[in-house]
């Protein structure tokens, strides 16, 4: 998801509004309702309440607290961070706290966003209120049902720790919790201050390490059950292909395959066991009608996008006459910069379990969409969408790749469980997964700049031309303005460089190539960054001044920019040379509310790149958790890097040509640098930590390559040799 | 075909080529250890064949037999293990889909090499993917665990 300006924000949530759910109300349920943890050999019990009681948390007759997330736990923490907000505003006992998904529910749609999803780096912000909330709101009430078992005032009781006591008086949550469930809840609650925080701000361990290193945890790829099989699609080698006929006969040859049936995506070959479904498909022939889509070409799609960018395209932003500016200009700057289609790849390929009952849908997957999947399962059955029950699990990795618009894994796997009249879970191959579409677009961007006898650019052109992720989903109408998306230009038109110039225009050219696109951790910010950092780089050399200097002197009107960008400056070391042989970048860069400063030292043997070391700073408003926040530069880091240094998908007669990890190629651990993290203090409002760690990455790379060897590399994935 | 798994004996009715992985997750019943691709090049189903890791999903089940296979449930019943504990106190886990793979690998390396340096963690691990990038701290963890394993 993109970052949205407060203009499409107030979109989003009046668009939503109907959908959000009213107000706050917090359920206790004495005792615990069984939650659905895996791993049992009976089909989970679907829980006794109805999922709408409106809960965020619930304090069990054990003391236990246990809170829903009403987002998914993909690694970014967010089982930690929201339990921390209602724990810090209820005083919990933290060894006590209990985490859950909550069911797919309106009450639980995203504050912001108006649908319940995960995405935009958004989980911790946009509910920084609700949950704390929430924890507040439970507070009172265990306050008030002690108060009123011992006849004293409410105000002369304190909470610590999980305990409720005043005076001589003191009783354990678990205790009071019958008795506050049966009070009415308070209208408003008072939330504390910043100062009395005892738990936001504290580095916090993650809640789930006890399930995921033991190998407990249940991803959706864990989900079993009794009469549970297992399905393999085959699915067109080309976008937009057909089937036109199939044979099944060999595939039902092979043992434990049960049925094979046709699906809108492809042919389904459904068996007792993965092996076996896998089996079956590799027998299966299948004749396909390849669509229009059979001739997609990486060089003519390239072309195409060299073509367009000379031609007019569709303003995204303008300012003065940059034409007649750059006449004015002491210098030019020319370049083209690209960056290629890209799989998410999330380390558990995508898969989903649907049981389809007369009145009744269940789906168990590790999806960052539940809302859309509802209603897409419901859509499909027949059913409606309170129909269909949605157990979310943890998720093998997201990254944008659980969160489409057209529930693509989860419906396929809805049509499977249909046609084969059976509980399925259909799972992709890794190879179905790098070939199976919804990438990061490649784009091209052509900018032309003009700077005065300082150096400091005073006209910029620039064309964007890649694939819009939005057009033909159902937030086209929330985020696409005039034809244009904002996650095609997010990082360009908001640039605080491009604010300080006072000619510049910004095109967009959104080619439609018949490849699915999505969101990839970061989304548009992914390559804005690097064309951005990159330009004011190769601007700072042109000019013989610092990048940082120069940075410097751009970003002075704008403070946390600076407080970041000199942050990491001073960490790196960046006023000493760096060691013998190897050379240092910078890139500063916001995104998702949060701004982050990355300096990169490099070195280069026989033509390839090695990352030493890689300073961080980043001011994230502030700061929930801070171990959570350092994991998620780490990992925005590795990400970005693997990106910077490697991945790649290119098209051949319409066929995606790489496959799996050995030529889908990510960062590995002996090509880790060492992350250093230093988080701003802050008492700004939280942004997001997820993904902007990610952007930065590749541009501090590519300027430090250039520090070292005089050669700018314009294109990702970097190429020395 | 018989397999001994944790220390348990279990008598599966697989396909000889069936690899371990899949008789292990969908025969037996024990999820902990994952499919990431399919063919040795992610280490997300790493276990150990008498000791030896070994990746899963290309192994067929019918060189398993006779042999001790060891997954993640079966080094510890509470995460006690060194290597686990190592793994918690530095918080290593994101989305925490390869770590089965990735403590199966270190338990290994550790068993082999008491005391690794930064170069020999790289060489054993490098098979392993995450995708969340916690390598740095999975870096951390086997030099914790080696220190924790010494006590
Ligand atoms: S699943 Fe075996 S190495 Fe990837
Ligand atoms: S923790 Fe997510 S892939 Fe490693």
């Amino acid at each position: 998801m993109n970052d949205l300006s407060n203009a499409s924000r107030r979109r989003f949530l009046k668009a939503g509004a109907a959908v959000v759910g009213g107000g706050l109300v917090i359920a206790f349920t004495v005792p615990l309702a069984k939650r659905f943890a895996g791993g049992g050999e009976a089909a989970p019990a679907a829980p006794a309440a109805a999922p709408a009681a409106n809960a965020f948390l619930r304090v069990g007759s054990d003391d236990s607290v246990t809170v829903l997330i009403a987002h998914s736990e993909m690694g970014q923490g967010i089982w930690t961070a929201l339990p921390m907000l209602i724990a810090e505003e209820l005083d919990a006992d933290w060894s006590r706290v209990r985490v859950e998904h909550a069911p797919a529910a309106p009450v639980y749609a995203h504050t912001v966003f108006g649908m319940q999803m995960t995405g935009g780096s958004s989980s911790t912000w946009s509910e920084f209120e609700r949950y704390r909330q929430a924890g507040a709101t439970a507070r009172a009430l265990l306050v008030q049902a002690a108060a009123k078992q011992w006849g004293v005032n409410p105000a002369d009781c304190r909470v610590e720790n999980g305990i409720v006591s005043s005076g001589s008086h003191s009783a354990r949550f678990g205790e009071l919790a019958e008795a506050a469930n049966a009070l009415p809840a308070p209208d408003k609650v008072a939330l504390k201050e910043p100062k009395d925080w005892k738990l936001i701000g504290k580095a916090t361990k993650r809640l789930d390490t006890p399930e995921k290193i033991t190998g407990r945890a249940t991803f959706g790829m864990d989900v079993k059950f009794d009469g549970l099989l297992t399905a393999v699609v085959a699915r067109p080698p080309v976008f937009g292909g057909t089937v036109k006929s199939y044979d099944a006969a060999k595939a039902k040859a092979v043992p434990g395959v049960r049925s094979v049936v046709q699906v809108p995506s492809g042919i389904a070959v459904v068996a007792d066991h993965f092996w076996a479904a896998r089996q079956g498909r590799e027998a299966l022939s299948v004749e396909w009608d390849l669509g229009p889509n059979a001739a997609l070409d990486t060089a003519a799609l390239q072309a195409e996008f060299q073509r367009l960018a000379d031609t007019p395209g569709l303003a995204a932003a303008k300012a003065g006459d940059p034409a007649q500016a750059m006449k004015q200009a002491a210098r030019q700057l020319q370049a083209d910069y690209s960056v290629p289609y890209l799989a998410h790849a999330p380390m558990e390929p995508l898969n989903a379990t649907v049981r389809i009952g007369p009145d009744r849908c269940e789906i168990w997957a590790g999806t960052q969409f539940q809302t859309l999947d509802q209603m897409v399962a419901a859509q499909i059955t027949g059913l409606k969408p309170e129909q269909v029950q949605i157990h979310t699990t943890f998720l093998g990795g997201g990254f944008g790749r659980r969160a489409t618009p057209t529930s693509d894994f989860v419906s396929e796997a809805v049509h499977v469980a249909k046609a084969a009249g059976q509980p399925v879970k259909t799972v992709w191959t890794r190879e179905d997964d790098v070939r199976g579409g919804y990438y990061r677009p490649a784009y091209l961007h052509r900018v032309h700049i003009g700077v005065d006898d300082k150096g400091l650019p005073l006209a910029w052109q620039h064309a964007v031309v890649g694939q819009s992720i939005l057009v033909g989903t159902p937030m086209e109408p929330m985020m696409v303005k005039d034809g244009v998306d904002a996650t095609s230009v997010e990082g360009v038109v908001d640039s605080p460089y491009l604010k300080g110039i006072g000619a510049h225009r910004v095109e967009i050219h959104s080619p439609k190539t018949g490849i699915p696109v999505l969101w990839w951790r970061s989304v548009g910010h992914s390559h804005t960054a690097f064309v951005m950092e990159g330009l004011v780089d190769e601007l700072a050399l042109a000019a013989k001044q610092d990048p940082v200097e120069y940075r410097r002197a751009l970003l002075k009107d704008h403070p946390r920019h600076l407080g970041v960008l000199n942050l990491a400056a001073e960490k790196a070391g960046w006023a000493t040379p760096p060691p013998k042989g190897r050379a240092r970048g910078v890139a500063v860069h916001e995104s998702f509310g949060s701004i982050i400063a990355q300096v990169a030292e490099v070195s280069a043997q026989d033509g390839r790149i090695r990352v030493h070391r890689v300073t961080c700073a980043v001011d994230c408003g502030i700061a929930v958790n801070p171990i959570g926040i350092a994991a998620q530069m780490e990992s925005g880091v590795a990400f970005g890097l693997g990106a910077a240094l490697h991945s790649r998908l290119d098209f051949r007669e319409g066929r995606v040509q790489q496959s799996n990890f050995h030529d889908y190629v990510v960062l590995r651990l002996d090509e880790m640098p060492q992350v250093d993290v230093h988080i701003v203090p802050s008492t700004e409002k939280p942004g997001g930590v997820g993904e902007p760690g990610t952007p930065p990455v590749a541009p501090a790379v590519a300027n430090a390559v250039a520090a070292l060897t005089g050669k700018r590399l314009r294109e990702l994935p970097l190429r020395l040799a | 075909m018989k397999l001994t798994v944790n220390g348990t004996a279990h008598e599966v009715d697989a396909p000889p080529d069936m690899p371990l992985l899949w008789v292990l997750r969908d025969l037996i019943g024990l999820t902990g250890t994952k499919f990431g691709c399919g063919m040795a090049q992610c280490g997300a189903c790493t276990v150990h064949l008498d000791g030896t890791p070994m990746r899963s999903c290309i192994t067929p089940a019918a060189a398993a037999a006779d042999r001790s296979v060891t997954t993640i449930e079966g080094l510890s019943a509470d995460g006690s293990h060194p290597v686990q504990r190592a793994w918690a106190e530095l918080d290593v886990v994101q989305c925490g889909y390869c770590q089965s793979g990735q403590i199966m690998s270190a338990v290994a390396l550790l068993a082999a090499n008491a005391k690794p340096s930064d170069a020999d963690i790289d060489a054993a691990l490098s098979g392993n993917l995450c995708r969340c990038g916690t390598y740095q701290r999975i870096r951390a963890a086997v030099h914790r665990a080696a220190e924790l394993s010494k006590a």
